[in-house]
């Protein structure tokens, strides 16, 4: 087996974090398209089916004291072994929160391809950088909806005072 | 006690039966879509991912749906679906502080670092029921980006007018207890009472609190702040080799700071209670932080007089699936026990109507004597 240490494919991981960010947010039919317009597809094995399961959420007391469990959330993961088009047996995984089997599916995917050196600035390029640019437009638009509600409280000093 | 009972399937069927027709309402009317209850019924949802212990605002949707909106109900499902589901692992404990918050408030300091923002709130609503249901325009308002929202508790903590979170040297990051793979065994620690409280009725939490603030384990509360946000959830898998973020999960937080404490060593500081729950749940993490602070008080050396700072009557009696399993199982067939209760109540009352009667005809011979 493969390894699939980020490091074992030479990427470093805040790369590696940053797709995974951008592909866990991404929603699942934003994937499906960019995976249907993916020109030479490589052929892809299910080492692991998507699979769905939970975290344990945790927390810190007061912010940033003790932890503590805060309940569960749903997850599902998928690893996928691609080959072919030039691509030598590589296995990417992915972790997504919620019950999204197929999105799962495809982040795995475009984890792998992300990790073959000669398909990662094409990954980039094509996948990570566009869906990142959306989401950042969604992150800025609801800040700014959210920023509209900046409050300035006047206290109003007593008349004796 | 319940003793089995046999027969009924076919009545149970079409109980249920009944039961789906009730919830349908008027066949021309269109179902509610899962989709719909998750964006437009948003708090009801948080309510059940909170209280569920379980976050998936679509499941939460789908459960509330199947329930006939019957929270409680709604809750069990998804406790009971999480039972199916294997663990892969705990996520990088949450920074909560992380992500920009969409509210975030302060009642005790008017101007703080990044500023008080309403966010979808409401309060200063009219509370007036209106017919039909607008969405006004939030106005683009060029704001300048979101500044940095450090804790306001963090800000305090600077000058160490209020108690820190962890202890200055000799902090371990300690693992938590975890309620749902160990026995429940008090006395706590806090960090496995707020996992329940967390996971606890928000009626029972919020009278609890409510009963600290009226005298009952006062403790003179201040919201030092509230946060309404996503936080980015981060998972270290094996397999990867390093933590990576797996998606985003909307919380509220409450960090309460009540009244100060000190003693000979140690000057006066604020004293605090914190709440954190699953979604747009700010009744509730404001009424986990009145308890938490409330069941401290063994801590800060606190009489105990108050149902709110009784550990184990708070925290046995938090969780409404065990508490509506208790009672709402009273209605099942109880009818052995209930003929030996009978069997058991008429003897009785045949002893007490003899004595009775011989008690009467002793009396009217007294009587008959002229005695009193």
């Amino acid at each position: 087996m493969t390894a699939q240490e980020s490091a074992a494919y030479g990427l470093a991981p805040d790369e590696r974090r940053r797709a995974a960010r951008v592909l866990s947010g991404a929603t699942q039919a934003d994937l499906e398209m960019l995976w249907s317009d993916w020109k030479e597809q490589p052929e892809v094995t299910y080492l692991r089916a998507p699979e769905a399961g939970l975290v344990m959420v945790q927390g810190r007391i007061g912010g940033t004291g003790d932890r503590f469990n805060l309940g569960e959330a749903t997850i599902t993961r998928a690893t996928v072994l691609l080959s072919g088009i030039g691509i030598e047996d590589v296995i990417g995984t992915s972790y997504v929160l919620g019950s999204h089997p197929e999105h799962a599916g495809l982040a795995a995917i475009f984890d792998a391809l992300l990790l073959a050196p000669e398909q990662r600035a094409r990954v980039l390029a094509e996948v990570i950088e566009p869906l990142e640019r959306g989401q950042k437009e969604r992150d800025t638009s609801a800040q700014a909806d959210a920023r509209s509600t900046v409050v300035d409280f006047f206290t109003v000093a007593r008349e004796n005072e | 006690m319940y003793v089995a009972v046999k027969g009924g399937e076919k009545a149970i069927a079409n109980a249920h039966a009944l039961l789906a027709k009730r919830g349908r309402g008027e066949v021309d009317a269109p179902r509610i879509d899962y989709a719909q209850m998750r964006d437009q019924m948003g708090v009801l949802v948080s309510r059940v991912m909170a209280e569920g212990s379980l976050y998936d605002p679509d499941l939460a949707a789908k459960a509330l749906l199947q329930a006939q909106g019957d929270v409680l109900e709604a809750v069990t499902l998804l406790r009971s679906y999480r039972t199916t589901l294997p663990r892969f692992g705990l996520t990088v404990a949450v920074d909560t502080a992380g992500l920009p918050s969409e509210r975030r408030v302060s009642a005790t300091f008017k101007d703080i670092p990044g500023g008080q923002q309403l966010g979808a709130t409401f309060d200063y609503t009219h509370r007036l029921l209106t017919d039909e249901l607008g969405t006004p325009e939030v106005p683009n308002l060029e704001m300048p980006p979101s500044a940095a929202m450090p804790r306001v508790t963090d800000l305090l903590g600077v000058d160490a007018l209020i108690e820190a979170d962890k202890p200055a040297e000799g902090w371990n990051d300690p693992d938590p207890g975890d309620l749902t793979r160990e026995p429940t065994t008090f006395p706590m620690s806090r960090a496995e009472r707020l996992q329940a409280l967390n996971r606890g009725d928000e009626g029972f939490l919020l009278s609890l609190g409510y009963s600290t603030q009226r005298g009952f384990g006062n403790n003179h509360p201040f919201v030092g702040e509230v946060r309404v946000g996503e936080v980015e959830i981060e998972f270290d898998a094996p397999e990867i080799g390093h933590a990576v973020p797996i998606g985003r999960i909307e919380m509220t937080e409450c960090q309460m700071v009540n009244q100060f404490v000190g003693n000979t060593e140690q000057a006066p500081q604020f004293t605090r209670g914190y709440g954190l729950v699953f979604g747009r749940g700010e009744r509730k993490a404001m009424s986990m932080s009145l308890v938490d602070r409330a069941l401290r008080s063994e801590e800060f050396g606190e009489r105990i007089v108050s149902p709110a700072q009784d550990e184990e009557f708070v925290i046995a009696h938090s969780d409404n699936v065990q508490a509506t399993g208790f009672v709402e199982h009273l209605k099942l067939p109880h009818y052995v026990d209930f003929q030996a209760e009978l069997g058991l109540i008429r003897s009785l009352r045949r002893e007490f109507e003899t004595r009775h009667a011989a008690d009467a005809r002793m009396s009217a011979g007294k009587d008959q004597n002229g005695e009193n």
